[in-house]
């Protein structure tokens, strides 16, 4: 193939992971699963603010369980490079998400107040 | 003189889709004149290549080579075009402003008005910056890192050809039809259905489509390559800086760009299929769209300079005869750069209705990115002190490019305050700081640039006397035709006027059209300049290594060979090539089989079904868009099958390249 011309230093390949290491992260994305649906069918007595946080909160991890477990991103696969595009990204990603709630929140805020949607649905159809 | 225009009809059939005779622009002079001086000259072109029986030779060693150096220069055969087609433009709108005060209303009325300067942005930053960027790296930056080629050749030339898909049907639109009247980013509601009716607004959407596959494909490539292709021996740390900002250039394009596709992407949605993403009503948010837009923009401003910033700083090191002042604080600020360019895209917008905490945020961020560029201000400055300076052509153009880069970022960094921006929020004050950067920055650097690898990609040097008038057209021009917009901006004068009542801004409007006649006599002498030199390519020829430069692009023969260097270099440090002379290397005679990637046509045919597409969609012409789509996946899926994809360049032959190329 084209691409492998001229490739110097082949560093050592990404490796598919273990046996073990597969069945731990297997093992964690189902607790990090079976916990959520819990809180949220069991009856907790816990606030809804606190039921939301808690479940973006394992959300997150469940993501971090993921890359590591099974794309495997570490800092020792391809010279460390996989795991600084990872963070990298998701750095871009963060601050591309907040940046846009913060903005248009805080434009929303300032801005003349719209009319409610479903006024404007029946000016629709009334006119139509 | 100029007439209400009147819309062609909306009707659709299944054979042309919304097309109609009546979408032919036959009724505008200036049109049918463009239009006959195009075909003219193309028949021309096209006479000539058949009758010295170039199309072979075109296809068999351009159209279809997979060759990095050759793409490279292609791109910037493309980019020039295309500044010619954005430069006339330009002067039509100078020419409008200079006439048109007091009641007179010139002679571009404003439909057409409003596609030429959207035309004109559109054009310069996708189709001629992006081009000359991507193929100065594309040139430049494998052979630093001693390479053969880029990390995925075929992609390369994939990414080329989608480019060009996307620069013919900007194109065509004048012929065929018309272009977008809402500005280069074209913002919702006016560019959403019920405000853009025609196509033109559809032409921008799928041309910057498919341009953007190319850009964003490249953008990989070359990332990969970087990281995985360098020489033995070659560290991160030891790599020349413009190797280092190509890859903060490309990191940013694969970031970036993405946010672009799907942001217009949204907008198609809106226009094609009735959603609600951008509209005023049910929901819909504008506001969205401009936030979006700018998440992409601003990056894309920084993707366009980066590199640039690599040129001066091998162009300084090498006509200074010292290394870089600062090399390490040059990869820093460049890295600092590419992250902070992704927090200041507010300051697009700061009159739209944010808060003060809001803009005071983005305020300071834009601030702050001015910090790292003037870090490299200083490393070039101090580079130069106490070097040996050679004013050769490249050193003009950097000169030029330190004095008038550093105005326009001043005047950015103004712009940056809050209160003053809401004085000057789209007027020309801004139209002139954005040019004083990307022509004091990102133009005078690829010419530079230009002037710089010029020697290495074909054997011989610019005429020095053409290419000076080319600079001094330039840099006068620039400042005769934009210093007047920074004082009618300073006097409230907005962007994209058609026409306007008060007669005391027209002697400014005046002197800055003298100035684009300025740049233009700057433009005919780089083509003048590149007429002559290949005129006298014997009288000029030089050596591998004309400069004395200090990296490894200059290290093999000028032009390289396809395989770029006949052994493959052991890298101990950086400026390698400088360090190669001190210890007195010569290539050895000793040759080994060199593994080689083989030409492919898929990526011609791929895009030529892309620009297919393209036009479909636009004129709805929907058994065109399946069928070319249906082609571009079955010969994408063919080219999977294709297994005879490299060869080795035995021993001898290399032998004989080697001493034909030393000899000539």
């Amino acid at each position: 193939m084209s691409n492998d011309h001229g490739t110097h230093h082949a560093e050592g390949h990404g490796g598919h992971g273990t046996f073990g290491s597969l069945m731990t992260g297997f093992a964690m994305a189902v607790i990090l699963t079976v916990l959520p649906f819990g809180l949220v069918m069991g009856d907790t007595g816990l606030s809804r603010e606190v039921l939301i946080g808690l479940i973006m909160g394992m959300g997150g991890l469940q993501i971090i369980v993921h890359l590591v477990y099974f794309l495997h991103v570490n800092k020792n696969v391809e010279q460390g490079w996989t795991l600084v595009a990872t963070i990298f990204s998701v750095i871009i990603l963060v601050i591309v998400l907040i940046g846009s709630l913060w903005v248009m929140h805080n434009m929303n805020q300032n801005m003349m107040p719209m009319p409610d949607m479903d006024e404007m649905m029946s000016l629709q159809s009334q006119q139509g | 003189m100029a007439t209400e225009h009147v819309q062609p009809a909306e009707t659709w059939n299944w054979l042309t889709g919304r097309f109609t005779l009546d979408w032919i622009p036959y009724q505008e002079p200036i049109l049918i004149g463009t239009f006959l001086g195009i075909a003219l000259g193309g028949l021309i072109f096209l006479a000539l290549m058949t009758k010295f029986r170039l199309w072979v030779p075109f296809w068999k060693n351009w159209a279809i080579s997979i060759d990095h150096k050759k793409i490279g220069i292609m791109y910037m055969v493309l980019g020039f075009i295309m500044m010619i087609r954005g430069f006339a433009d330009a002067i039509m709108m100078r020419a409008q402003q200079a006439m048109a005060a007091g009641g007179a209303e010139g002679y571009l009325p404003p439909h057409h008005y409003d596609q030429v300067f959207t035309a004109h942005g559109v054009i310069m930053i996708f189709f001629v910056a992006m081009p000359f960027v991507t193929g100065i790296m594309n040139y430049v930056m494998p052979t630093q890192i001693g390479a053969r080629d880029v990390a995925f050749p075929f992609l390369n030339n994939f990414s080329f050809w989608m480019t060009v898909a996307g620069a013919l049907l900007v194109n065509i639109s004048l012929f065929i039809g018309e272009f977008a009247r809402v500005g280069w980013l074209a913002f919702p509601p006016l560019s959403g259905a019920n405000y853009s009716t025609g196509p033109g607004m559809d032409y921008y959407l799928w041309s910057l489509q498919i341009a953007g596959v190319g850009t964003t494909l490249s953008g990989i490539n070359l990332i990969a390559t970087i990281l995985k292709m360098r020489a033995p021996g070659m560290k991160l740390f030891d790599m020349p800086v413009f190797t280092w900002t190509a890859l903060c250039t490309n990191v940013l394009i694969v970031a970036a760009f993405p946010v672009l596709t799907a942001t217009l992407a949204l907008l198609t949605l809106d226009r094609y299929m009735d959603f609600r993403f951008f509209t005023n009503d049910f929901g819909g948010n504008a506001m969205m769209y401009i936030n979006l837009i700018w998440i992409w923009g601003h990056p894309e401003v920084y993707i366009l300079i980066i590199p640039i910033f690599g040129v001066f700083s091998e162009i300084v090191a090498t006509f200074s005869g010292k290394p870089l002042f600062g090399y390490k604080t040059m990869v820093w600020a460049t890295s600092c750069i590419m992250v902070l360019s992704f927090v200041v895209w507010l300051h697009h917008f700061f009159t739209m209705g944010s808060g003060a905490d809001v803009n005071t945020f983005f305020g300071i961020t834009t601030m702050i990115i001015a910090v790292p560029t003037g870090v490299k201000i200083f490393n070039w400055l101090f580079t130069m002190y106490r070097g040996s300076v050679r004013l050769e052509l490249p050193m003009y153009w950097t000169i030029g490019f330190l004095v008038t880069f550093t105005i326009g970022g001043m005047s950015g960094v103004m712009l940056a305050i809050p209160p003053v921006d809401f004085q000057l929020h789209n007027t020309l004050f801004l139209i002139a700081h954005f040019h004083n950067v990307i022509i004091g920055g990102v133009v005078f650097g690829v010419y530079a640039a230009v002037t710089y690898w010029w020697p290495k990609a074909f054997g011989f040097k610019l005429d020095d006397r053409w290419g000076k008038r080319a600079f001094w057209g330039w840099f006068v021009g620039f400042y005769v035709a934009f210093m007047p917009l920074y004082a009618l901006g300073l006097m409230g004068v907005t962007r994209r006027m058609n026409s306007y009542a008060d007669t005391g801004w027209q002697p400014y409007f005046i002197v800055a059209a003298i100035g684009a006649v300025i740049i233009l006599f700057g433009i005919l002498s780089t083509f003048m300049c590149f007429y002559v030199s290949i005129k006298n390519r014997k009288a000029l020829a030089c050596g591998g290594d004309p400069w004395n430069a200090r990296t490894l692009e200059w290290a093999n023969q000028s032009p390289p060979q396809k395989y770029n260097f006949p052994q493959e270099i052991q890298v101990t440090g950086r400026d390698m090539f400088w360090k190669m002379k001190q210890e007195g290397f010569k290539w050895s005679t000793d040759y080994a089989p060199i593994h080689m990637p083989k030409d492919t046509a898929t990526g011609v045919l791929i895009s030529a079904f892309a620009f297919v597409f393209g036009f479909a969609m636009v004129w709805y012409i929907w058994w065109l868009a399946i069928v070319s789509f249906l082609a571009m996946l079955a010969i994408g899926i063919g080219h999977t099958f294709n297994y005879n994809r490299d060869y080795y360049i035995q021993p001898d032959e290399i032998a004989a390249t080697e001493s034909k190329g030393a000899a000539a």
